[in-house]
């Protein structure tokens, strides 16, 4: 039932330290998610690319200079793909995704519970369906646990390169917040009035 | 530094940047890479085998995260630790406030509690499922499996993000960026 009490207290920090970073980049809020989609706040593509550079360069070099191991997931491209559609359509229905859910309970989005709940249904649905998943999705494009440069035969910087390139040019174009008012609006919905 | 933990908001650079090195300590201290939906299979798993033991036994899903490890584990107290930092964080920066309908949501759907409440809980179900069925979430797939160039990673992304950006536009149209 219950992994060692080191594990248990180093998760908990790194969700300390993660939940507090996401609160702090507003993005445990359903209207900055929103407006992501909506395309005219680009707080969660920026955020989510810089984790990504700033990230890539620490763990390759981790891994190049001090055998550090890397976790990759398995590729199965039919079920990523149609797993990240579902997602995508849930995610703005929701307004979160899973970790960005639980952070936005935790500053105060009531409605959140109810999504979090419908998680724990989606993950016992996916549970009962996973053997027709398994036997009819997941062998299709089936790559194993395998990375872009593995795939090309390429050096992993230079995929870092690349991104880094697509950072600094996103970071040109995303700059703006694009909605008349400023961030720090307040004020969020009818429902709150009937409290 | 008293300053910047009670601000309400730090850029997106700042947060990234922090979301990053979070990365190197999980990788390089740890041996875990950062990631939330696979607690919901395990939370979900132990409410099904106080039920029914037997069923969460023969299923090969289940039983993967739920007896052949322990399901209270490393990535679940992450979750419950990312609850408690986005509540310290907001109470620190001032901006904790609670929300039942969102603005958006509001406009398009009206107030009504509950019609939100149905709508989140539907949206919780596709997001659950499809990253399942991805193998990963934003963290999971998004963060941890894109800062590795994994190859399943950058197809889920573009998708996720194909799908919601059509999804936004569907539901609330280019009239709902005035409203959120």
């Amino acid at each position: 039932m219950f992994d060692t009490p080191v594990n248990l207290g180093l998760g908990l920090l790194t969700g300390l330290v993660f939940g507090f970073l996401l609160q702090k980049g507003g993005l445990t809020r359903y209207r900055v998610i929103l407006a992501q989609f909506l395309w005219i706040d680009h707080t969660m593509i920026r955020t989510m690319l810089t984790a990504i550079v700033v990230g890539s360069v620490g763990v390759y070099a981790l891994h190049g200079g001090w055998g550090v191991s890397l976790h990759v997931k398995d590729t199965a491209l039919l079920a990523n793909l149609l797993g990240g559609l579902v997602f995508g359509v849930g995610m703005v229905v929701l307004g979160y995704c899973p970790g960005t859910g639980v952070g936005a309970l935790g500053d105060g989005s009531r409605h959140a519970m109810f999504g979090l709940l419908g998680m724990l249904v989606g993950a016992a649905f996916y549970a009962e369906v996973h053997p027709l998943v398994s036997r009819y999705l997941l062998p299709v494009g089936n790559l194993g646990k395998v990375t872009l440069p593995a795939l090309t035969n390429l050096s992993p910087w230079v995929f870092i390169a690349m991104l880094a390139a697509l950072w600094a040019v996103a970071f040109r174009l995303l700059q703006e917040d694009g909605r008349p008012e400023s961030s720090s609006r307040r004020t969020s919905g009818a429902g709150d009035a009937e409290l | 530094m008293q300053h910047a933990l009670s601000r309400e908001r730090w850029s997106p650079y700042v947060v990234g940047a922090g979301i990053g090195v979070l990365s190197w300590v999980t990788f390089g201290l740890m041996g875990k890479a950062l990631g939330v939906s696979t607690t919901f299979v395990g939370a979900v798993g132990i409410v099904e085998s106080i039920m029914d033991r037997a069923h969460v036994a023969s299923n090969a899903y289940l039983a993967k995260y739920v007896i052949e490890s322990p399901p209270v584990d490393w990535q679940m107290l992450l979750v419950v630790g990312l609850f408690a930092g986005a509540w310290l964080s907001s109470k620190l920066g001032g901006s904790y406030h609670v929300e039942r309908v969102p603005q958006l949501w509001a406009w398009r759907f009206g107030a009504n509690r509950w019609a939100r409440y149905a709508g989140a809980f539907v949206g919780g179900v596709l997001v659950l499922f499809g990253s399942r069925l991805a193998g990963g979430c934003t963290s999971g797939h998004g963060i941890s499996g894109g800062l590795q160039f994994a190859a399943g990673s950058w197809v889920f992304l573009p998708a996720f993000f194909a799908a919601g950006v059509a999804t936004a536009f569907a539901l609330f149209g280019r009239e709902g960026r005035r409203h959120v």
